[in-house]
């Protein structure tokens, strides 16, 4: 479904907490269904959003299989392609879980996939924390406008947009409430 | 905008938090025993320069580390400033460096305020980053001590709020003393100096701490005692009788070390001269965090060149505006 | 031989008057006076006090002529409004023989440009143990009275008792840089707070007031005359004061610098503010002025300090210390004193003329501003605001601390026994 032109100003929600949950519940057992399990699996959010998102996915993975899959962050800061372009930034905090990757079946979460730089940054701290048997990568929202040869594995959605608008999404753990907004920008993207 | 790393005043509040909580998350990155890569890409293509006027390997050796870790390139330039040569060696090796395209300059030197003078003479285009300059500041050795102590102290993580640090030793002739102070008051600890009244400069009743001549009344309410080095030869001018009556008066031996509360730790930024300010059993002892805070040195100066050379400008330090130190 | 007449002048800031200067003296003071085959002068709006005389300068040849030489320091001082210097004896060789300071006497009346007044040293090679051949250096053509060690202190007491002693003979005076060298080893800026947060070493002011207690009553004890070089310290003031009122034959001097510029500009670390003695308080600023006011300090000496570039441009520790003054000197003391009110003209003309030209024992310089005096005079804009540029300064070195700032006076013309070295700011 196409989105029509946001009027300037103007916020739409395109995805309510219901479809929120329910596309993470989908996606937990997309990723159950292609791996044949939860055998290897280790689930690594891409800060910000998407640790939480990694975490409740892990949840949800737990809750089918009975058991607990091993969840963390990867922080992208030092990889980025854009780093010349401001001033450095402030990191975020790396969690690689106990066992580690070497071997396992990674499966990279985000929010929002756009350009795709952050998920090739993303691969190449991955590659120097050690050398996964796969990688797979899980989104809530797919807005397009990619940059680089990157697809999802995993897409919550599939949001088509115009470069002037923007993507927003919330989540309970650190917005209060989950949602997936759509804007007009006022210059840059999101 | 250019900025620099001179002297610890240059950090505010939320600088220092910066770099300390990077400190903290590029130690944590590294220091997996998994990790294949001990080694980040962020500095590719910069040009890091220790221009060392002062013999020290080990805080070279420290930057040089720190700028490999980011994938820096890093060129040693190695000048004794002899009083002949005076001081044609630090402008001419200045222009030098700047042909050579050196995004930073890590500099120490004998005389203070010589990093001052690189850093806002315009003979360089670089960050001026200041590894101790005569005796007037070190403020990377004031950040790795911080950062020790707010991993001993705090969970490695926020402030040093009403933490107690007392520094011991030459206070007059300790550039290391003169940043922490500055840094430690910066992040809310309450500092107080301890030594004998020649080895006070005049004015530090002035400085953002307590000062006390008694070393045995300061210990018991200490979470951290930082012992700095003292030279022998001072008591060749009268700075103290003896060595033996400065060590009695003011060294921490195994007796002092035993009325610390259980937690505090024993610092000291090197080199020590064992027996003199810190007995070997003490120095060698589990509250001592003397080895620790050489590791710490490099994530800690990794922290400040990535904060200084990561992005399009720095993210911390003093600019060319303020220019006039404290 | 047809001489000037300065038109509408007024002397020491006294009423506009005209006066002629012929044959070498001023020939006639008075209204409307006639000009005859005389160069006309507009004076109006203009100052004109009796040409400046400084008793402390570092003309720097022989030995160091790439900071310095006798022609470019006297054009300075010309520029300057000085019609006589008195040139510092720590040259290499050190003036410490007839043959020195006769040497430095001829070359500056070789350049013309003002007298120069060679100061012989008090001990051989400022090395502070034997006494130099003061007698031989007074019989000398330089005829010299001012003997000092400037930029050593004759620390040695016995040493100083007689240097003091001996110069009675030919009416000379002891001029002592008071610097206790133990307590000022290595000593790079004043010793106070700053001092201790810029990690320098101190200079206290103690050091150089304890030297003046001692010398004060040492100069009292054998009857002679002291003069002190640069006072720089309230402290020191004070002792001069008390010296006098007990009737001590005590002189003192300051420099333009120390009553403008306090410590505060070291925190730049810029070696233009490094000088010996440093740059101090701002009490102790307000009582060099207080004292420079109530006459406790006798003159404003320049202490002008040249150095070459590669002496400046470098770190502090490495830096020598000193700065150039002899252009600058009138305007310093315009904006420190006269303009705050604490010193009129007439009171510049007894400070900066005609109390350095009797310690020096002058003969022809200082003078009233009277038919008959030699015609060394200074032609001053008190309204004529410049801006100090060190590229354009006359002296071949350029430490000057003013660089950019604004002077409120200006010398307009310098007469030297009648002759024109200074004409509308510039050399004649």
């Amino acid at each position: 479904m196409t989105s029509p032109e946001s009027t300037p100003g103007a916020v739409r929600e395109v995805l309510d907490a219901d479809d929120v949950q329910r596309a993470l519940t989908r996606i937990a057992h997309e990723v159950l269904e292609r791996n044949k399990g939860a055998a290897d699996l280790v689930l690594l959010g891409i800060p910000t959003r998407g640790v939480p998102l990694a975490r409740r996915l892990a949840e949800r993975i737990a809750a089918v299989e009975g058991a607990p899959v091993p969840v963390g962050a990867l922080d992208i800061t030092m990889y980025r392609d854009d780093l010349r372009l401001r001033p450095a930034r402030a990191l975020a905090r790396t969690e690689v879980p106990p066992g580690g990757i070497d071997d396992k079946v990674v499966v990279l979460t985000d929010d929002v996939l756009f350009s795709g730089r952050t998920v090739r940054a993303a691969l190449d701290a991955l590659s120097e924390l050690g050398r996964p048997r796969s990688v797979q990568l899980a989104v809530l929202v797919d807005r397009g406008h990619r940059e680089l040869p990157i697809r999802a594995d995993y897409v919550g959605k599939n949001l088509p947009t115009s470069l002037r608008e923007t993507v927003r999404v919330l989540l309970a753990d650190s917005d209060g409430r989950d949602a997936v907004l759509l804007g007009a920008t006022d210059g840059g993207a999101q | 905008m250019k900025r620099h790393l001179v002297s610890a005043a240059d950090l505010s509040y939320d600088d220092a938090l910066l770099v300390l909580d990077t400190a903290a998350e590029l130690s944590r990155l590294l220091d997996r025993a998994d990790r294949t890569v001990k080694k980040l890409p962020t500095l590719r293509g910069r040009t890091v320069v220790n221009l060392f006027f002062e013999d020290s390997t080990r805080t070279r050796i420290s930057f040089e580390a720190a700028a490999k870790r980011l994938s820096a390139d890093v060129i040693n330039f190695s000048a004794k400033g002899s009083s002949v040569s005076k001081g044609e060696s630090l402008k001419d090796t200045a222009l030098t460096l700047e042909a050579m395209g050196a995004d930073a300059v890590v500099v120490r030197h004998g005389s203070s305020g010589a990093p001052h003078h690189l850093a806002y003479s315009g003979w360089i285009d670089g960050c001026v980053i200041n590894a101790g300059d005569g005796t007037h500041e070190h403020p990377t050795q004031a950040l790795l001590d911080a950062f020790t102590m707010r991993r001993h102290l705090s969970g490695e993580t926020g402030d040093l709020a009403g933490r107690r640090v007392t520094i011991v030793g030459d206070v007059l002739h300790s550039r290391v003393a003169r940043s922490n102070v500055l840094l430690l008051a910066t992040l809310g600890a309450t500092v107080t100096l301890v030594a004998p009244p020649t080895l006070l400069p005049v004015g530090v009743e002035t400085w953002p701490c307590e000062v006390s001549y008694d070393l045995d009344a300061t210990l018991p309410g200490s979470d951290v005692v930082m012992m700095l080095r003292v030279q022998r030869e001072r008591m060749n001018a009268a700075y103290f009788p003896s060595a033996h009556e400065y060590s009695r008066r003011y060294g921490l031996d195994v007796a002092r070390a035993a009325v610390l509360p259980d937690h505090a730790i024993v610092m000291h930024p090197g080199p020590m001269n064992r027996g003199m300010e810190i007995a070997a059993e003490v120095a060698d002892s589990a509250r001592s965090t003397i080895v620790e805070q050489v590791g710490n040195g490099v994530s800690v100066r990794m922290a400040v060149l990535y904060l200084l050379l990561g992005g399009n400008e720095p993210a911390i330090g003093a600019s060319e505006k303020a220019g006039v130190a404290q | 031989m047809s001489g000037w007449l300065v038109r509408g002048v007024r002397p020491l800031g006294g009423d506009p008057t005209d006066l002629l200067l012929r044959g070498g003296v001023i020939a006639a003071v008075g209204q409307g006076l006639d000009a005859g085959d005389a160069q006309v002068l507009d004076g109006a709006g203009l100052v004109v006090l009796p040409g400046l005389v400084d008793l402390h300068t570092h003309l720097r040849e022989p030995g160091r002529e790439d900071s310095e030489t006798v022609e470019t320091g006297t054009r300075a001082a010309a520029l300057g409004g000085f019609t006589a210097v008195h040139a510092m004896a720590n040259t290499d060789p050190v003036a410490d023989t007839a043959g020195v300071v006769e040497q430095v006497w001829r070359l500056g009346q070789q350049a013309g440009h003002c007298d120069v007044r060679p100061v012989g040293a008090v001990t051989v090679g400022l090395d502070g143990r034997q006494l130099a051949e003061l007698g031989a250096m007074a019989d000398s053509a330089a005829s010299v009275r001012v003997f000092s060690d400037d930029g050593r202190c004759v620390s040695d007491a016995v040493l100083m008792r007689r240097a003091l002693e001996y110069v009675k003979a030919f009416d000379g005076v002891i001029a002592q840089h008071a610097q206790e060298p133990r307590l000022t080893e290595d000593a790079q800026m004043n010793e106070g707070v700053l001092s201790g947060v810029l990690g320098l070493r101190g200079w206290p002011g103690v050091a150089e007031e304890a030297v003046i207690a001692r010398d004060v009553l040492l100069a009292a004890h054998v009857g002679s005359r002291l003069h002190v070089c640069h006072v720089s310290t309230a402290g020191s003031v004070e002792i001069i004061r008390l010296a006098k009122e007990r009737g001590f034959p005590v002189t003192a001097e300051v420099t333009p610098h120390h009553l403008l510029l306090t410590e505060d500009l070291v925190a730049s670390y810029d070696p233009v503010y490094k000088v010996n003695p440093p740059l101090r308080s701002a009490d102790d600023v307000a009582a060099l002025r207080a004292g420079l006011a109530d006459g406790t300090i006798d003159v404003v000496a320049t202490d002008h300090a040249p150095h070459p570039v590669e002496d400046k441009d470098c770190e502090w520790a490495a830096a020598a210390f000193g700065m150039v003054g002899l252009e600058t000197a009138l305007g310093v003391v315009a904006a420190a004193m006269v303009e705050p009110g604490l010193l009129d003209w007439a009171g510049v003309a007894d400070r900066m003329s005609v109390r350095p030209a009797r310690i020096g024992r002058v003969a022809d310089h200082g003078r009233p501003l009277a038919v008959g005096e030699p015609a060394n005079v200074t032609l001053v804009d008190p309204a004529g605001a410049w801006s100090v540029d060190p590229g354009r300064l006359a002296s071949l070195s350029h430490n000057t601390p003013y660089a950019g700032r604004e002077l409120p006076a200006r010398v307009v013309a310098t007469f030297l026994r009648g002759r024109p070295t200074v004409l509308d700011g510039r050399l004649a």
